[in-house]
Formats: structure tokens, sequence, C-alpha cells
């Protein structure tokens, strides 16, 4: 049935169907509406499931970890400085090999602070051997929650998924989002059938001390599954289609694509906007499309060669960045045609840092600006009466 | 010291401690024989967790395990909240009635790093049994000092020399710290009596609710003594009032473990150990009077004589 609803709101509505044993959080904003929907629900008994107010996003990543590893089907969600908080407990949950499934409402990292949407959050963590999902709409960022779950509790998978959604954007933002029946969702989403756990009648031991002869291994394992896991991602999203009839894309998607000469390329909300500036330029005669990566972590390399042999021009936009590097999106886009028979120029820009707004018309001075060049690392719309003071954050009262 | 537990009905006896034998441990190790008194005292329906340090890494080095029981290491600073996770996990499953769960760490994973997800997990009320093996120092990274090291103890990071007597700070009162969250329970203990120590844990398991075990485990190589003196160095710390043995029940003094007739003086504990030689040197009595401050202190606020 379809809801005019918050997107917190139809995320927490997901989760309840997705039936998880434990959730644990510590509110953040924008994160918060998704944990006091939840709580709501634990409260009002529509949800069988062990809702922990913990004291930290480090105690809670590490409770879910705990639940996990005794079987549990379990869920956390976060952003920004959270995330960075719960940083060590990512890399351990990954290491461990526990299907914990958390929702990044994605947010700025301080200083300064900064409680708005951009995307530095995910790219901190972006090797903590997480599958990572970026989410354009309210329907999607719902909808993958399910998935993820199918996705990293998959016996030959079991990985943690992380589903990103922009913070305030889609967080905050009403729209009508379908939402599934129990039923179906049961049906699309079995009960979690753990390989390991913790067991009185099956004791084993989990985090062990493993040394240099053994170590690298268990590394190679998590990179070869997060190679593994792409034809799962794909198979969740059409098994999805086929229970619900909604499709998002797999690893990625693309939009007007099939004829475009020029393509941008990005993750999340942005998305939309991007929707609109293609239909505009469209109709003005531009061969113009969208490639949206919808899985950043594994990188759909393979699949973006594959829509790409005749695009001319990528603009990557992202909202984040590598400092004393580049773009992270825009290094991996280039990465990838490396070595391949159709080489397109590759720009890339850098925009919507800390929830600055991003509209039709920035997006199509980027169209024309770039036409037949190849620009690096530019950000975007920068105000440079304050980008050219020496500390523009350090003031006097 | 093996006990002899029935895990299933129909299959032998198992004879061998939870924490088997032939792990990596110092020989004389206090973590090791603590860790053993805890395990077989409450018996195979336990689950347990591990903080990072010494006790982890003798006994799981892979692909071995000295753990005969269902076992998780995850971090240094998380033992208490992965219990606490496991604990909601089985609650949610239907499946927590008659397991134990028991939640380890050393000193500085306990009192320092450790000490926000304790408190969470104490006030959450989970029913876990956090137990605290306290050797007063980072052993496994090589004998820096923690928050639960002794004043004017010499670590690798409080050395004395020529303008200190070692580890400038007092031992931090973790016992009381846990029994403010009005727990159930939180007791000190010693691997100088194990039968005080294993019955204080069964004690603790027929306890619903949040417990608190501190269990002071000397160490051999950090405290600088021959490792067969583990036992002796245990019970002298106690016997001077440097380590009270003591029960609280939600937030009050229930019970102490008095010292009138056995009581010595602090110099038969800190003389024994390297990492106070450094105060019987010249200049050192106004450090000693300090430490026996320390010892009457406590003395007198737990009645211990």
């Amino acid at each position: 049935m379809k809801k005019l609803i918050e997107g917190s709101m139809a995320v927490a509505e997901m989760v309840k169907l997705c039936r998880p044993h434990v959730i644990a959080a510590y509110p953040i904003t924008p994160q918060t509406h998704i944990v006091e929907n939840l709580s709501q629900f634990v409260a009002d008994g529509e949800m069988n499931a062990q809702f922990l107010n913990v004291e930290s996003e480090f105690g809670a990543a590490s409770v879910v970890l705990g639940a996990s590893a005794a079987g549990a089907r379990a869920y956390s969600t976060t952003t920004a400085q959270g995330l960075l908080l719960m940083a060590e407990v990512l890399f351990n949950i990954s290491g461990l090999r526990l299907p914990v499934v958390i929702t990044c409402a994605n947010r700025a990292i301080s200083a300064p602070i900064n409680i708005w949407n951009d995307h530095s959050d995910a790219m901190v963590v972006r090797d903590a051997g997480w599958v990572m999902l970026f989410a354009e709409d309210n329907q999607e960022s719902a909808d993958m929650h399910p998935q993820a779950f199918k996705i990293g509790e998959d016996s030959n998978i079991l990985l943690p998924v992380m589903i990103n959604m922009d913070g305030f954007i889609l967080t905050h933002a009403f729209e009508p989002v379908d939402i599934p029946d129990q039923a179906d969702v049961d049906a699309y989403l079995p009960p979690y059938k753990p390989v390991q756990f913790l067991d009185i009648n099956n004791p084993m031991t989990f985090g062990v001390l493993a040394e240099p002869q053994w170590y690298a291994e268990t590394r190679y394992k998590i990179a070869e599954t997060l190679e593994d896991v792409k034809p799962v991602i794909e198979k969740a999203a059409d098994d999805f289609k086929a229970k619900f009839g909604r499709y998002y894309g797999g690893l990625i998607d693309t939009y007007r694509m099939d004829d475009a000469e020029r393509v941008f390329v990005a993750m999340g909300s942005i998305i939309g906007t991007l929707k609109e500036t293609v239909d505009d330029l469209r109709a003005k005669g531009e061969k113009v499309g969208i490639l949206k990566i919808r899985s950043y972590r594994p990188f759909p390399k393979e699949k973006i060669l594959e829509v790409s042999g005749h695009v001319k021009e990528m603009m990557v936009l992202e909202k984040a960045f590598s400092y004393g590097s580049g773009g992270m999106l825009q290094e991996e886009l280039r990465a990838c045609f490396y070595g391949a028979k159709n080489q397109p120029k590759i720009s890339g820009f850098v925009l919507g840092l800390g929830g600055r707004d991003v509209p039709p018309s920035t997006l199509k001075k980027i169209y024309e600006h770039s036409r037949g060049k190849v620009i690096s690392n530019e950000f975007v719309d920068l105000r440079q009466d304050v980008a050219q003071q020496g500390s523009p954050f350090a003031m006097k009262f | 010291m093996a006990d002899t537990t029935e895990v299933k009905k129909g299959k032998a006896p198992v004879t061998e401690s939870l924490l088997t034998s032939g792990h990596r441990a110092c020989a004389g190790c206090g973590e090791a024989l603590g860790a053993k008194l805890v395990m077989d005292a409450a018996g195979p329906n336990t689950i347990a967790t591990c903080a990072t340090g010494c006790l982890e890494v003798f006994s799981t080095p892979y692909p071995e395990s000295a753990w005969r029981m269902p076992w998780i290491h995850s971090l240094f600073e998380n033992s208490s909240a992965v219990a606490a996770g496991i604990e909601a996990a089985l609650l949610a499953m239907g499946k927590a009635e008659g397991i134990n769960i028991i939640a380890q760490g050393g000193d500085g994973g306990t009192a320092d790093i450790g000490i926000g997800c304790l408190s969470g997990m104490l006030e959450r009320g989970h029913n876990v049994l956090y137990v605290c093996y306290d050797n007063e120092a980072y052993m496994n990274t090589g004998v820096q000092r923690s928050g639960l090291t002794p004043y004017d103890a010499r670590t690798s990071t409080s050395p004395s020399g020529a303008v200190s007597w070692g580890n400038q700070h007092q031992k931090k009162n973790l016992l009381e710290i846990c029994a403010a969250h009005g727990i159930p329970y939180a007791a000190t203990a010693t691997v100088g009596y194990p039968q005080d120590l294993a019955s204080k844990v069964k004690k603790a398991l027929k306890i619903k609710g949040p417990k608190f075990l501190h269990v002071h485990v000397p160490c051999p190589l950090g405290w600088i003594y021959p490792s067969e003196k583990t036992v002796d160095i245990a019970r002298i710390a106690v016997n001077t009032g440097l380590f009270p043995i003591v029960e609280f029940e939600y937030n009050k003094l229930t019970r102490v473990r008095k010292i009138g007739k056995t009581r010595q003086p602090v110099e038969d504990y800190l003389k024994p150990q390297g990492r106070f030689k450094h105060l019987f040197k010249e200049g050192g009595e106004a450090e000693l009077e300090k430490i026996r401050q320390i010892a009457e202190n406590n003395i007198q606020k737990y009645n211990l004589v």
C-alpha cells in the first residue's frame, strides 16, 4: 500500500518487515527518525525485537556484532561522526563474516560541524569489507533493506551490508512509498539460517589471533567474496522485481544511456535531479544519459565497461573528496577504463558538500563547460570570497 | 584442578577444563589461572566474550583454540557490548534460558578503553557476568601503565627515575564505579583464594541481571617475581589491605574478607616484586608511608580488621 511518509519512516517500516531480532542504535542527526520509529514499533508491540539504546555508536556496532555472532538478524543505523566512531567495529564485523545490516544516513564530517548531506562519511569506510549500496529515492532506500539482508545472509557471502541514503534529502523528505505486506516480505526474505554461531551444543572459537602465516588468507577471502557477491546483488534486485514489481538496477542503473555520447556518473539522491536535467538536455537534442552507481562496494567495473562502449565523455559527480589525492569516484572510474578499448574523457566534479544545494542549473553548467575537456577534481559552486581567505573558520568575536 | 561436569545426558562426563591446557600463557600466569577457575565454576552452558589482551592472544592462535566452549573475541574495548548483543539475541530468539554469558577483559580493556561499553552494559541491565582479570598494567603490549596500575608501580610507561617514583596515580576504584550502577552484585576476588573466586562466580550466575567480578591476577612477567609465587603474592595483596576482598549488592557493602589475624605490612607485598624495587632505596620511606596509608584507608573504609 502506498503511503505518503517520511524517508526515515519508510525505512523503519521496511526494517520492521525484515524481522530483525536485535536493533541497537545511538541517536545522531539525521538518522534519529529511523530509530525513533523503530523504538515506537517495539513499544507498541508491533515488532518482536530487542531494541537497545546504547551509550555510543561504538557500542551499537559492537552489540549488533555480538547479536549476529549468536545467530540473530541484527540491525543498526548511524551517520557521519557515528559511522567514524563505529569504524573499528565495522572492520571487525566483516572480518568475523557477520551479515549485519546498517543504514547510513549520509552526512558531512566535522570540523566544522555540519549535519547536512554529503558522502564523506561512507567514503571513509569504503575499505572496511562491507557491501555498500547507495539509494536514489525513498522507495529504493526502503526496498534495499530486505535486499541487503538477503545479500549478506547468503551462505556463500556472509558479509555485512551498508545501505546509504542521503541525510535530510531522503531521510526527511516525504514521498509516496509502497510498503509491502509482511507475507510478501517473509516470502522474499526467509529467516536467517546462520552457518556458524555461538552455540553451547557446538562450541566454536570466533575472533582468533591470526599470525603472519594465516592473516593474508582471511583478507583474500573477503576480497574474493566481494567479487562473488556481484551476481548475488543483481539476483536480489531481480528477485525483488519479480516479487514486488520494483527495480532500480542491480550493481548499476542507466538512464537514457543507450545512444548517449556524454554521461553523468553519480550515486544517491542526486540521480533524481540528474534525470530532470537530462530530460531537459535531451529535449534540446543533446545525447546525454546517466550511469548510476548503485553498488559502490563491490565496484561494478565490468558492468560499467559493458554499458559504456559508445560513451565519449563522462562527468563524474561526487559528494566527497580524498584530500591530497582526488575524488574517489573520479579516480575509480578512470581506473576502470585503464586498458579498455574505448577510453572516454573522464572529468570529476566535487559538489553538494555539507548539504550545499545542487540545482539543475549547476548540472547544466557542468555539462556545458566540460564539453570536450578533461577536468579533474573541480570543486563546483565555490564561494570565491570565502575560499580565498587564509583560514575561514577561525573567527574573532 | 579438573572439573567434572556433564555436557549432555548420555554423553561421557567431561573431565577437562573449559580453558584447557596447552595454551601459550607464561608459567605462573595469574590470568590463565583466573579464567580457568571462572569458566569451570560457570560450567559448559556458558558463552564467553573476551577483550583483546594476553588471554585472547595466548588461548586462540589460529588454528588452535584452548576454549572448549563457545567463545568470541572482537576488539579491545567491547567485550561487554558484544556480550550484551549475545544476550539480546538469545532473548529475541527464545534461547536465553539456562545459558550463562560471561564477558571477560583485562584491567585496561575494562577500566580504561572499555569502561564506556561496560557502563552501558551494566546500566541496561543485561543478564551478563563481567569478569575483569586485573594484572595492573597492559601486559600484552609490554607492561604499560593502566588506570588500575597501583601507586608507585614501575611500568614501561610509568618508569621510576631521578624525579619519579613510578606511577603517580592511585588505582581507580573500578569495583565501586560498577557497584554505583546499582547492579545486583559486584565483588572482588583473587586467584590467591580459588574457592572464594569459584563460589562468587556461582553466586553471581544465580542472580539475574548484570554482575561484576574484579579478580586480582598477579603477573610474574610484569610484576617481576618468580613464577611459582603467583598465589602467594595474590594472598599477600589481600592481607596487606592493598586488594580488599569485598562484595556489594545493589551498591551496599554486604560482605568483606577480614584480615584481622592475617594482616601483613605492605613491605611484605612490595619487596618481592621488581616493580616496587625502587621504593627500597634512599628516600623511598616517604613513598612507602603513602602506600601504608592507602592500605590503611582500605582497611578503615571496608572495616577489614
